[in-house]
C-alpha cells in the first residue's frame, strides 16, 4: 500500500511532464513546441538542483556552470571533432559530473553562505577560463556549421528530435530525483539538510554523501547544456554561464517546494508561465528579473517551504502520497 | 582485556586557553552502566565529544573494542557501534519521528536497508513509548518526547556502546522514573552505557560505577556508595555537605 502511495507521487509527476510534452503535439504549432522545450528545460534544471538545494540543503547559486560546461564540451565535440550528438550528450553529462566531483572536495566542506558564494565564484571562474580558452573559441565562442544538421535529416528533424530528447532528459531528472528521495542515500541527505553534525554522529558519511548529491545534481544539467547548444547553433561565454538562470532555478525550486519531487516541476511550470506573460507585457518586459526577485522574497516571507511544502503542512497525509 | 569495551588513556582537551579535560583515564567493562557526574562546565559533554570523535583530543589515546579510535571520524565510530544522545537535543525537525529513528538503523552498526530499518525503527519506537507518534514531524514533539526520540535514534543503531548526555534533564518526576526504567531495560539488552546526569538519585540508582569530573579532572571513581562517601567529592563537587547528606538518604 505505502509502496503504491509512494510510486503514485512519481506517476503523478511524470504525468505532468507528459502533459507538457503532449501539448505541442496536440496543437501542432512550432512556437508551442519551443515554449514546451523551455519549460521542460527549466524542469530538468530545477529537479536536478533540487537534489542539492532541496534534499541536501546546500544552496548553489552557480549551478548553471554545469549547463554551460556540458554545453561547451558537447558543442566542441560536435562542431570541431565531428562527433555525434549522442557522444556529445554523454560527454557533456560526464564533464559536468566530473567538475562537480572535483569541486566537491574543495567547496562542500563550506557551509551556508560560504558555499553559496563559492559556487558563484566557480561559475565566474569557469566563464573567465573559457573566455581565454582558444580551442573553445575564447570570447567569441563557436558556431555550428548547419551542414551538421543534415546528418540528422535537416533542421526540422533536428528540432523534433531535440524536443524528444529534452522530454527524455526531463523525465530522467524527475525519476532520478524521485529515486534519490525515496532511497536510504536520500534519507541521509535529508539528515544533512536538517543538521549536518547530527547526521555525522548518526553515521552518515557526510563528505561522500554530499559529493554524490552534487555530482548527481550536475550530470543532467550538463547533458541539457549539450543538447541546448546543439539546437541553438552557437555558444559563447555569455549565453553559457548566465548567473541569472541559476537564480531563476532557485526561485523555481523554492516556489514549488524544495525537497519535494513534485515541487520543482510545479515551480518551473508556474515560473515559466508567469515569465511568458510578463515578456508579452511591455511594462514588465524589461524588469522580469526584478519580478523573479520579488517572487523569491514573497516565497521566503510567506511560503518558505513552497507550494508543495505548504500543502504538506496543511494536509500531513499528502507527505507520503506526494513525496 | 577482551571485555573492556572502552579504554580512555590520559585524555586531555584544550580549548584555546581553557583546559576542558586533563589526563582523564578509565576502563569501561562491557555490559556496565557508568555514571559520569560533575558540576556545570566540568567537561562531561566534552569528554563525550572526544570519545565520539567530534573533537580530537589534545593528548591521550582512546580504544574502542580494542581498536585505537583516537582520530576516527564520528561516522566511523557510529558504524563501529557507538551511538549517543545530545544534551541539547538534535531532532531532525522536518523529518518524521519514524524517519529520524530509521536513520539510526540505516547508518548504525548494522547498516540496515530501508525496509529493515523501518521494522527496527518501529520496534524501538514501541520500546521507548513513541510508537503512536511515528508519523508526526520531529519538531512537533515536546521536550520529554524529543529526549526519547534522541534515545530511540541511538538505540536503532543497535550500538555496543551508548553515550547518554543528560537524558533526564527537564523531565518531571514520573517521566524520570519512566526513563530510568528504559535505561535499565537497555542494559538488559547487553548494551554498555555511559550516562551523564545531574539528577543524583537517578544516576546513583542506575550506575554500576561512577566517575566524577571537576574542572576537567577526574577526582573520583567508584561504586555509588564510594562516591557519595568520598570526602573529596563532597568537598569539591557537592560543596555543600547538606546535599551530600540528602544524597545518602535518598540512597537508603
Ligand atoms: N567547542 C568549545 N569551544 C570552547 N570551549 C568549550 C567548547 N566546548 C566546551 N567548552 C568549554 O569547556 C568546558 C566544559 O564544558 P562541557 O560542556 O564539557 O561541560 P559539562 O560538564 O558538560 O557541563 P554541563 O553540566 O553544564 O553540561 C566549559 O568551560 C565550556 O565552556
Ligand atoms: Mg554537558
Amino acid at each position: 500500500m505505502s509502496r503504491f502511495k509512494q510510486s503514485f507521487g512519481l506517476i503523478f509527476s511524470l504525468l505532468l511532464v507528459a502533459l507538457i510534452v503532449i501539448w505541442p503535439l496536440y496543437t501542432q504549432k512550432a512556437t508551442d513546441r519551443e515554449t514546451a522545450f523551455v519549460i521542460l528545460r527549466a524542469i530538468a534544471l530545477a529537479a536536478s538542483l533540487n537534489i542539492l538545494l532541496g534534499y541536501t540543503g546546500y544552496v548553489s547559486f552557480g549551478h548553471i556552470v554545469f549547463f554551460g560546461l556540458g554545453g561547451y564540451v558537447g558543442f566542441y565535440l560536435i562542431s570541431v571533432q565531428q562527433q555525434s550528438l549522442w557522444v556529445a550528450l554523454l560527454a557533456g553529462g560526464a564533464a559536468a559530473g566530473l567538475l562537480a566531483w572535483l569541486l566537491g572536495a574543495a567547496i562542500l566542506p563550506l557551509r551556508g553562505a560560504y558555499f553559496a558564494l563559492a559556487t558563484i565564484g566557480i561559475n565566474e571562474a569557469v566563464r573567465a577560463f573559457i573566455n581565454n580558452f582558444e580551442p573553445f573559441g575564447g570570447p567569441i565562442g563557436m558556431n555550428l556549421n548547419f551542414q551538421v544538421y543534415k546528418d540528422y535529416g535537416g533542421p526540422a528533424q533536428v528540432f523534433q528530435m531535440t524536443f524528444w530528447i529534452m522530454a527524455g532528459l526531463t523525465a530522467a531528472a524527475v525519476i532520478l530525483s524521485y529515486l534519490v528521495k525515496t532511497s536510504k542515500f536520500g534519507l541521509g541527505l535529508l539528515a544533512i539538510r536538517e543538521d549536518e553534525d547530527a547526521a555525522e554522529v548518526i553515521g552518515v558519511v557526510t563528505p561522500r554523501a554530499k559529493t554524490y548529491a552534487y555530482v548527481l545534481s550536475a550530470i543532467i544539467p550538463g547533458m541539457v547544456g549539450a543538447l541546448f547548444f546543439f539546437k541553438n547553433g552557437f555558444i559563447e561565454p555569455a549565453n553559457a554561464f548566465p548567473l541569472h538562470s541559476s537564480i531563476e532555478s532557485i526561485v523555481m525550486v523554492m516556489l514549488g517546494g524544495q525537497g519535494t519531487v513534485l515541487g520543482p516541476i510545479l515551480g518551473a511550470g508556474l515560473y515559466q508561465g508567469l515569465r511568458g506573460l510578463l515578456l508579452i507585457n511591455p511594462v514588465f518586459k524589461n524588469i522580469q528579473l526584478a519580478v523573479s526577485g520579488i517572487i523569491l522574497l514573497g516565497i521566503v516571507l510567506f511560503i518558505p517551504k513552497g507550494l508543495i511544502g505548504w500543502l504538506h503542512d496543511r494536509y500531513p497525509k499528502l507527505r507520503k502520497v506526494l513525496p | 582485556m577482551k571485555d573492556l569495551i572502552l579504554q580512555v588513556q590520559g585524555v586531555s582537551k584544550v580549548f584555546g586557553g581553557l583546559q576542558a579535560l586533563k589526563d582523564v583515564t578509565f576502563d569501561l567493562p562491557a555490559g556496565q552502566i557508568m555514571g559520569l557526574i560533575g558540576p556545570n562546565g566540568a567537561g562531561k559533554t566534552t569528554l563525550f565529544n572526544v570519545i565520539n570523535g567530534v573533537y580530537a583530543p589534545s593528548a591521550g589515546r582512546i580504544l574502542f573494542r580494542g581498536e585505537d579510535i583516537t582520530h576516527r571520524r564520528t561516522y566511523e565510530l557510529a558504524h563501529m557501534g557507538m551511538a549517543r544522545t545530545h544534551q541539547i537535543v538534535k531532532p531532525l525537525n522536518d523529518l518524521s519521528v519514524l524517519e529520524n529513528v530509521m536513520l539510526g538503523a540505516c547508518y548504525g552498526q548494522h547498516n540496515e536497508a530501508l525496509p529493515n530499518a523501518e521494522k527496527t525503527a518501529r520496534e524501538v519506537l514501541e520500546f521507548v513509548g513513541l510508537a503512536e507518534r511515528a508519523d508526526q514531524l520531529a519538531k512537533s514533539l515536546n521536550v520529554a518526547q524529543k529526549k526519547r526520540l534522541e534515545m530511540a535514534r541511538a538505540l536503532a543503531a543497535r550500538p555496543s556502546l551508548l553515550l547518554l548526555d543528560e537524558v533526564l534533564a527537564g523531565l518531571n518526576p514520573s517521566e524520570i522514573a519512566g526513563m530510568v526504567e528504559t535505561v535499565k531495560a537497555i542494559r538488559e539488552q547487553g548494551i554498555t552505557i555511559i550516562m551523564i546526569e545531574h539528577v543524583m538519585h537517578a544516576i546513583m540508582n542506575v550506575s554500576d560505577r561512577l566517575i566524577v569530573l571537576d574542572y576537567g579532572q577526574q577526582i573520583a571513581e567508584g561504586t555509588p556508595e564510594e562516591i557519595v562517601n568520598n570526602p573529596q567529592v563532597i568537598e569539591a563537587y557537592l560543596g555543600d555537605p547538606e546535599i551530600a547528606n540528602r544524597l545518602m538518604q535518598e540512597e537508603n
